[in-house]
């Protein structure tokens, strides 16, 4: 899963934004997915293979995002 | 004429600025080309050929929040920013080198391309700035109740009117 965290830089239309351009999320869809970043802390923005996640981490440390990655199953 | 971004007819935007803007922004933004210039390259040719970079989290804050380390566990962090991290200074460098030569006083018009790197740079000039003023989520009440004789004022009202024309880069690209 990659997961978003806040911190208190990040403005919540460039979050929004930045969802919506790096994964062509709806303006409804990014903005639920900040509004948790911003109440909850951390949002799981998305998910799927192993380099994937690593691609999508990338990018959102291109636009300045804190993001990390983490393996769905826990043994 | 006000300051900041507007959108631009077949996409862009228009960018404008008073002289002073233009050279606060150009100086803000070298600032950051310093930050993310690639450290010290390897010995190792392989390892130069291949960009890989150092795999330890940087000492500085303003470059631990640029360039986050990607696992929490340390070793996997470690691996993946030793292959990432190169390319990902690289492309803040390019940014940043975008902005820098396109600050300009007046009407500057900005392609598509050239308004994503101003979004990126803009938000790296913030994260640096944000991170040495160890801004909180409350910068904008705190500003508003902060005495003008107080030694940090002009750096936080910097800090706000950057924030100020990020919001109206995001806005005019929606």
């Amino acid at each position: 899963m990659t997961i978003v965290w806040n911190d208190p830089v990040n403005l919540m239309s460039y979050v929004t934004y930045v969802f919506q351009t790096v994964f062509g999320y709806t303006k409804e869809k990014a903005e639920k997915l900040m509004m948790d970043v911003h109440q909850k802390g951390k949002a799981v923005v998305s998910s799927g293979s192993r380099e994937e996640m690593e691609r999508d981490v990338q990018i959102l440390h291109s636009y300045g995002l804190w993001a990390t990655l983490q393996q769905d199953s826990v043994h | 004429m006000s300051s900041g971004f507007k959108a631009r007819r077949g996409g862009g935007v228009i960018a404008s600025f008073e002289p002073a803007e233009a050279s606060i922004l150009r100086s803000l933004v070298t600032m950051v080309l310093g930050m993310v210039e690639p450290a010290e390259q390897s010995d190792d040719p392989l390892e130069r050929a291949l960009s890989m970079g150092s795999s330890e989290v940087p000492s500085d804050p303003v470059l631990a929040r640029l360039f986050p380390s990607a696992y929490a566990d340390e070793e996997q962090a470690a691996e993946f920013r030793r292959y990432t991290e190169t390319s990902l200074r690289e492309a803040k460098r390019a940014d940043a080198q975008t902005m820098l030569d396109t600050a300009r006083a007046g009407r500057t018009e900005l392609t598509p391309e050239q308004a994503q790197a101003w979004l990126r740079s803009l938000n790296d000039v913030r994260l640096t700035l944000g991170t040495r003023l160890e801004v909180t989520e409350e910068v904008h009440e705190e500003i508003a109740t902060m005495s003008e004789d107080d030694p940090r004022y002009p750096a936080y009202v910097m800090y706000d009117w950057l924030t100020y024309l990020q919001d109206t880069l995001v806005r005019a690209l929606w």
